[in-house]
């Protein structure tokens, strides 16, 4: 049986009205083909909501000259208003997440997004990642969400954002290297925890990547290679010699991740937790771990392997996972045929809930299991989103429906909507 | 010492002229408070404070008496207390100084109220932030199985005939390994909005979830028949500015308003300082600032009622001994941690010192550990919140000798 409403909670932010219907219509194979190819569908209406959101397809430099730093703008001699201010860059990623979540027709790129970024985390609120996280999103994380998994990792491992957040920028042969980023790298974003690296590992990819840094953060905030910081000894990773020289050194370590069993085996299951549950099934994972060697990491293909798998569609699996604030919100709008600006009302209610978006700290991300979501202040903070949904509570956001409002909130609030 | 102040605490004000001469007002309030019986705020209560992200142990309690202290640390090192008045270690006993921002913290150790453990974390060998984290919050190091927090098998394994939904709290939007399991707690980020803001229509929402959403419909209830917020600040007590500040009046509120607390927690983060942490100034410091005075802060607005509370800070491990290329420090291993409270027989650094000479490094980079955290821990279930035995809340930690810290 494939149940559509499975699908569209799991590959989508959940059902619109109508949505189930309309795509029995068009076949479950077939639309999820489309939603794997979200470059082929059409999607004009959610982008012109973004159009009033300047600074998301602003470069860098720009993104500083707009929105200066406090004490710059004061020795400018600027008025500060609260359309220049660094937080309006903020509000803007967060009202584009929000309004993609909620509006786009490309459901999937929109969760693999979310998935992906988390995978990679940033913190919006460490200095400069203020104006190098929007770049970093869109140029990052974006095109690859449903590419090769090493594309994906190379372009992390090239951004400012990423560069800056894990202080590898810093990371020199002359003052000594910095740690931070190349444990991370192997910890969070490819071997995970238990795959197999050392101390000595972590030394040594932190050795590759000297030199990797950023052309004048507070300026330009682009990528920069330099030579002079980069360390061109030979380093042994993971059994592996190497010395491609220059930059080469931390592209060859890419490779050497990209490609390490431990890395196939992580990311199927991080993905397999996100789409089937929180606790993977065995099987499940191993077979996309084989995917993932198989197509030299092909996200595309792994979620076609997930999604077409039987635990996928297995009743263990059906609301077995427990939505996050993200999703909770973005699902309740969805579920009234609601239009939102994603502004800051919205965007609040996310965050007290427990997930104030591109504020996450530490760099694993947000948990992804349901025990996490589900404290009693959490369900309040739900509750009170339904009552002020359903009650047209909530500026900028507007839901449709001709039930009474009681009965939506009793469904909203209810245990069953928490899951998808 | 220790034993007298102990002694004297536990017997009402018999050593009270010696001991005001030389603490503070609001430390003699505690010694006074001993015949304020049957307030029904006697109940012990244990308030844990997580500094996420790993925090430099050698910059906050600082070991100047090392001779190798300042020179694996060209520029980052806190100079002796003699060498700088201002930006200088605050002397503790001649060996270890405070971080001259933990100033406000000084007064806690003269008074016997404070004690600091050095060397002390996990004896895992992890360096991953979240393993560590997971393993210090679950009180099982190395342990990947045990999935409930080690606060909550204390609950289960003290359990309350009259607890209230308030027994143990988190001052967060999401609950912490450490209070996660099976026995009831209450996860909430503002006192303020713990419930149902819909004004009139509140009571109607809240019947229709009443039955679905039991436990937090009852801890509303019981919250909102205690009213925490009408406990302002003592006269005085200023928290800092800040989320952690906001965070520790909350738990303040909390234990004025008798609501039943006997466990509070709270997370302050910013400790990861791999890239520029500062000496007596900057990233750190600023760090530790706002901590040391929301803690004394904490401590004086409370006044008499931490007879019955003992603070507890943790962080899951420490930093690299050596400073990095980065004016930072990378991860690390053993740390330091703070004990507070009535209780406590503090004025003391307890835990052998390990050395900062190479050959006594940890892995030859960080900081030794003599002191495994899970014997503090115990030492405080134990002394003050009087579980006769831990194993079931430490499984597989074999107890050493008791460090008597309360």
């Amino acid at each position: 049986m494939q149940d559509t409403d499975h699908l569209l909670n799991r590959i989508a932010f959940g059902p619109r009205p109508g949505d189930v219907v309309r795509i029995q219509e068009v076949g479950f194979e077939k639309y999820f083909e489309q939603q794997l190819h979200p470059d082929r569908i059409e999607d004009n209406a959610a982008e012109a909501r973004l159009a009033n959101l300047n600074s998301l397809q602003m470069r860098t430099a720009d993104l500083y000259d707009r929105y200066r730093p406090p004490r710059q703008a004061r020795q400018l001699q600027m008025r500060p208003m609260f359309q220049n201010v660094p937080q309006q860059i903020l509000q803007e990623l967060q009202a584009q997440k929000v309004i993609r979540a909620v509006h786009s027709e490309r459901q999937l790129q929109e969760v693999m997004t979310d998935f992906w970024f988390n995978h990679f985390n940033v913190f919006w609120g460490k200095n400069a990642d203020r104006w190098l996280t929007t770049n970093y999103e869109m140029t990052a994380i974006r095109p690859h969400v449903l590419g090769k998994f090493k594309d994906l990792l190379g372009a992390t491992a090239k951004s400012p954002a990423m560069l800056f957040y894990l202080d590898n920028h810093l990371s020199s042969s002359i003052k000594g290297i910095n740690e931070n980023y190349a444990r991370e790298l192997m910890e969070l974003h490819t071997l995970g925890v238990d795959g197999g690296y050392t101390q000595k590992d972590v030394q040594e990819v932190a050795r590759a990547f000297t030199g990797w840094s950023i052309d004048r953060p507070q300026v330009t905030g682009e990528f920069m290679f330099r030579p002079r910081m980069h360390d061109n000894g030979d380093k042994f990773i993971l059994g592996h010699k190497v010395n491609a020289g220059g930059m080469r050194d931390g592209e060859a370590v890419i490779d050497i991740l990209a490609d390490h069993p431990s890395t196939a085996r992580f990311i199927s299951t991080k993905l397999v937790r996100r789409f089937v549950s929180d606790d993977p099934p065995a099987n499940l994972v191993r077979h996309i771990g084989e995917v993932y060697r198989k197509t030299d990491g092909d996200i595309r293909d792994m979620m076609r392997a997930i999604v077409t798998s039987k635990e996928f569609q297995s009743r263990d699996a059906i609301a077995a996972k427990t939505k996050t604030p993200f999703e909770y919100v973005v699902s309740a709008i969805r579920s009234l045929d609601g239009t939102t600006d994603g502004s800051r009302p919205v965007v609040q209610a996310i965050a007290r809930m427990g997930q104030p978006l591109y504020q996450c700290q530490p760099p694993v991300g947000y948990p992804d299991h349901g025990d996490h979501w589900m404290s009693n202040g959490a369900i309040l903070e739900r509750l009170n989103f339904a009552v002020a949904l359903a009650g047209k509570n909530i500026p900028g956001t507007l839901v449709n429906f001709d039930e009474p409002v009681k009965a939506v909130v009793a469904r909203l609030g209810s245990p069953e909507f928490q899951k998808r | 010492m220790a034993i007298t102040r102990r002694y004297f605490l536990k017997s009402g004000g018999v050593a009270l002229a010696s001991f005001a001469t030389t603490a503070p007002s609001f430390l003699t309030r505690t010694v006074f408070a001993q015949t304020d019986a049957g307030r029904g705020t006697d109940r012990p209560i244990i308030i844990a404070i997580f500094q996420r992200g790993a925090a430099d142990g050698i910059s906050m309690v600082v070991p100047f008496g090392d001779k190798n202290y300042s020179a694996v640390r060209p520029q980052i090192a806190i100079p002796e207390p003699a060498r700088n008045a201002t930006e200088g270690a605050i002397d503790l006993d001649g060996f270890f100084g405070l971080h001259p921002s933990l100033e406000s913290l000084k007064p806690l150790f003269d008074a016997g109220q404070l004690a600091i453990v050095h060397a002390v974390g996990s004896p895992d060998n992890t360096r991953s932030h979240f393993d560590a984290q997971d393993y210090m919050e679950s009180g099982a190091p190395g342990n990947k199985s045990v999935s409930d927090g080690w606060l909550n098998r204390y609950l289960q394994a003290s359990p309350s005939p009259d607890a209230t939904p308030f027994r143990a709290v988190a001052l967060n939007a999401t609950l912490p390994r450490s209070l996660s399991g099976s026995a009831p707690t209450v996860a909430m980020q503002r006192v303020t909005d713990f419930g149902i803001r819909s004004g009139q229509a509140s009571p109607e929402i809240e019947a229709m979830f009443a039955d679905v959403y039991k436990d937090t419909f009852d801890a509303v209830k019981k919250l909102r028949s205690v009213n925490p917020q009408q406990y302002g600040p003592a006269s005085g007590v200023q928290y800092p500015n800040s989320a952690f500040g906001q965070t520790l009046l909350q738990v303040a509120q909390l234990v004025k308003s008798s609501v039943g607390l006997q466990v509070a927690f709270a997370d302050v983060g910013g400790w990861d300082t791999h890239a520029n942490q500062g000496a007596a100034r900057g990233q750190l410091a600023n760090r530790l600032k706002e901590f040391g005075d929301g803690i004394s802060a904490l401590y004086r607005d409370l006044g008499d009622r931490m007879r019955n509370v003992v603070i507890l800070t943790m962080t899951e491990f420490g930093r690299a001994i050596r400073q990095n290329g980065s004016g930072g420090t990378d991860h690390g291993h053993a740390s330091c941690l703070f004990v507070a409270g009535g209780p406590v027989k503090g004025g003391k650094v307890y835990g052998r010192w390990p050395g900062l000479a190479l050959e006594q490094l940890h892995e030859g980079r960080d900081l030794a550990l003599t002191t495994d955290f899970r014997a503090v821990f115990s030492d405080i279930l134990t002394g003050h919140m009087g579980v006769k035995d831990v194993s079931k809340v430490f499984p597989g930690f074999r107890k050493t000798a008791p460090l008597e810290i309360v």
